[in-house]
């Protein structure tokens, strides 16, 4: 079902974006992750999908650096996922923006380069081309407290696209939106992913956005949190560098967009099933 | 529209000072010389103005000469304002020393979660030691140092015993402004490969402005006191404690005179919150939801 959906035809990296084998994760006696195997391939968008306390943001986590697996492998674009975190080869944008009020919008999407380094005027031309990317070059000057929920999540993606990294991390960067917010920016990270080449991890509640973002879903289940079935999803095709504006909505009202939707959701529901067998 | 508001704000004070006298000399006025005896309690004090002299009585002296016929004829408002200057540069070292402190002593706690457990008891404990207990101790462990030739002198105690009640609000207010970025924060900064220094520098130092501008505030305050307390147990000449002491003692014969030492000693503390208020525009780019 999902195999023929893996992007290595995007992948002009040649390295997969994120390799995980065997990877568990205990909290204690919390089995967080059990056993899980998962490739993210170079310029490929993967959703994790599944009911709280499955482990989905455990894996994102795992994959950042910011925990460490009890036992399996992580890769990432090659690296170890220390090495990685490192080598900022990833960006990440949690469910808050997480901005800095204190510095301004541009200020901001510098930090990262700012940590490491990175010249002032280089930083700042970089801030002003990522600000124009998400679509607030207008507001370099402004302070975070100025936007809108919607702004602010833009500004953060720019923050996390700053090192240009080939994987995006995130975490329900859309979970606090409304949703006529929240599809303009699915479409508005469409674009930018595919402007881009990164790889995106996503995590999210939502089964719409996952088929309507990814190339691949990966539904999971909890105690212990583990992949029970991988979806294709209904990722709208790139044409060079622009994303045809209605691309997303079109493939809202597709016959295809609603099978993949079913799909996930008859995925989640059995994974509910088996673990009302195990309890 | 922020020096407006600045304005408005100096007008209250005013405003609140006005009342402030008009209260005295009402209380004057209305209730009777000998204060209110009830059962042979007196509930509300003297109003003879050897009690409570009249406002104008306490400016006057001010411009009065110190000591009637002596051959310096400094006035009383002179040699308050010179006090008060002394006592405020003491005072403002004693922030300085014990601001200094205070910061090294929070970022330790933050660094090392023992420290914090170790340390912070005592941090709190050093503030219940009444203070004119410290004094001698200061004063006598000073009289046994000699840095480089440079003799302890009584002031330095001052500003020590100073410094010690203003360390205290700092290392709290730090401790708690470094301790505030919320978690998704220090893990962006972890996910940015920062160390320890860089995240101080970029996200906990500017986080606790908030926090560390109230604990100045209260600082600010604590040293003045610590000050003038210090320099009356420590029996320093100089400062604005010594003249309280030596007005106090004259006080039956010429109230007005303590009363224009103890308006010095307010408008001292005045001027170091308002001191305080210059820090705090300069950092109000940091002021979060807190301030």
């Amino acid at each position: 079902m999902s195999t023929e959906a893996t992007a290595e035809t995007n992948g002009t990296h040649g390295t997969q974006a994120v390799e995980l084998q065997g990877v568990d994760k205990s909290f204690g006696s919390v089995r967080a992750l059990s056993g899980v195997d998962l490739t993210v391939g170079a310029g490929e968008f993967v959703s994790l999908i599944g009911p709280s306390g499955c482990g989905k943001s455990t894996l994102l986590r795992v994959v950042a650096d910011l925990e460490e697996p009890t036992t399996g492998t992580v890769a990432v674009t090659g690296l170890t996922a220390r090495q990685a975190r490192l080598a900022q080869r990833y960006g990440i944008a949690f469910q808050q923006a997480g901005l800095l009020d204190w510095r301004t919008v541009a200020e901001n999407v510098e930090l990262p380069l700012q940590v490491h380094g990175v010249g002032k005027a280089e930083r700042r031309r970089r801030a002003v081309e990522l600000l124009e990317l998400v679509g607030l070059a207008e507001f370099a000057g402004s302070r975070p407290a100025e936007l809108s929920g919607g702004m602010q999540q833009r500004v953060a993606i720019a923050r996390a696209l700053a090192p240009s990294p080939r994987l995006l991390l995130m975490d329900e960067p859309f979970g606090a939106l409304d949703e006529m917010t929240r599809e303009r920016m699915q479409a508005e990270l469409l674009r930018i992913a595919g402007e881009t080449g990164a790889a995106v991890l996503f995590v999210t509640h939502s089964i719409p956005e996952a088929v309507v973002l990814s190339d691949r879903v990966v539904v999971m289940s909890p105690r212990p949190g583990r992949i029970t079935e991988i979806v294709s999803g209904r990722r709208p095709p790139v044409a060079g560098d622009d994303l045809v504006p209605d691309a997303v909505e079109d493939v809202r009202e597709t016959g295809a967009f609603f099978e993949a939707v079913t799909a996930v959701r008859e995925a989640l529901r059995k994974g509910a099933a088996t673990e009302g067998h195990a309890g | 529209m922020r020096s407006r508001g600045w304005l408005r704000s100096g007008a209250w004070a005013v405003a609140a000072f006005v009342l402030l006298v008009a209260l005295w000399e009402l209380a004057k006025l209305v209730l009777p010389a000998d204060g209110v005896t009830v059962g042979g309690t007196r509930v509300l004090p003297r109003t003879d103005d050897a009690a409570m002299p009249h406002v104008w009585t306490v400016l006057a002296r001010l411009g009065a000469p110190e000591v009637a016929g002596a051959a310096d004829p400094r006035s009383v408002g002179a040699a308050i304002a010179s006090g008060a200057l002394f006592t405020l540069g003491l005072a403002l070292g004693g922030l300085v020393l014990g601001g200094i402190a205070g910061v090294l002593l929070a970022l330790l706690m933050q660094r090392f979660a023992v420290a914090e457990k170790a340390v912070l008891p005592y941090v709190i404990a050093s503030q219940t030691v009444p203070l004119i207990a410290i004094a001698p101790l200061v004063v006598g462990w000073g009289g046994k140092i000699a840095i480089a030739g440079w003799a302890w002198e009584p002031w330095a105690s001052v500003m020590v015993i100073s410094s010690y009640l203003a360390f205290f609000p700092i290392s709290v207010g730090m401790l708690r402004g470094l301790t505030s970025p919320r978690k998704a924060d220090v893990e962006m900064f972890r996910s940015l490969a920062a160390g320890w220094w860089t995240t101080l520098l970029r996200l906990r130092l500017p986080a606790s402005v908030p926090h560390v501008v109230p604990a100045v505030r209260l600082a600010a305050a604590a040293a003045v006191v610590g000050a003038i307390v210090a320099e009356i147990s420590t029996g320093t000449r100089g400062g604005i404690g010594r003249l309280i002491i030596e007005y106090a003692q004259s006080a039956t014969g010429d109230p007005s005179q303590m009363y224009a030492a103890i308006l010095g000693a307010a408008v001292l503390g005045l001027v170091a919150a308002g001191a305080v208020g210059l820090l705090e525009l300069g950092l109000r780019r940091y002021r979060g939801s807190v301030a």
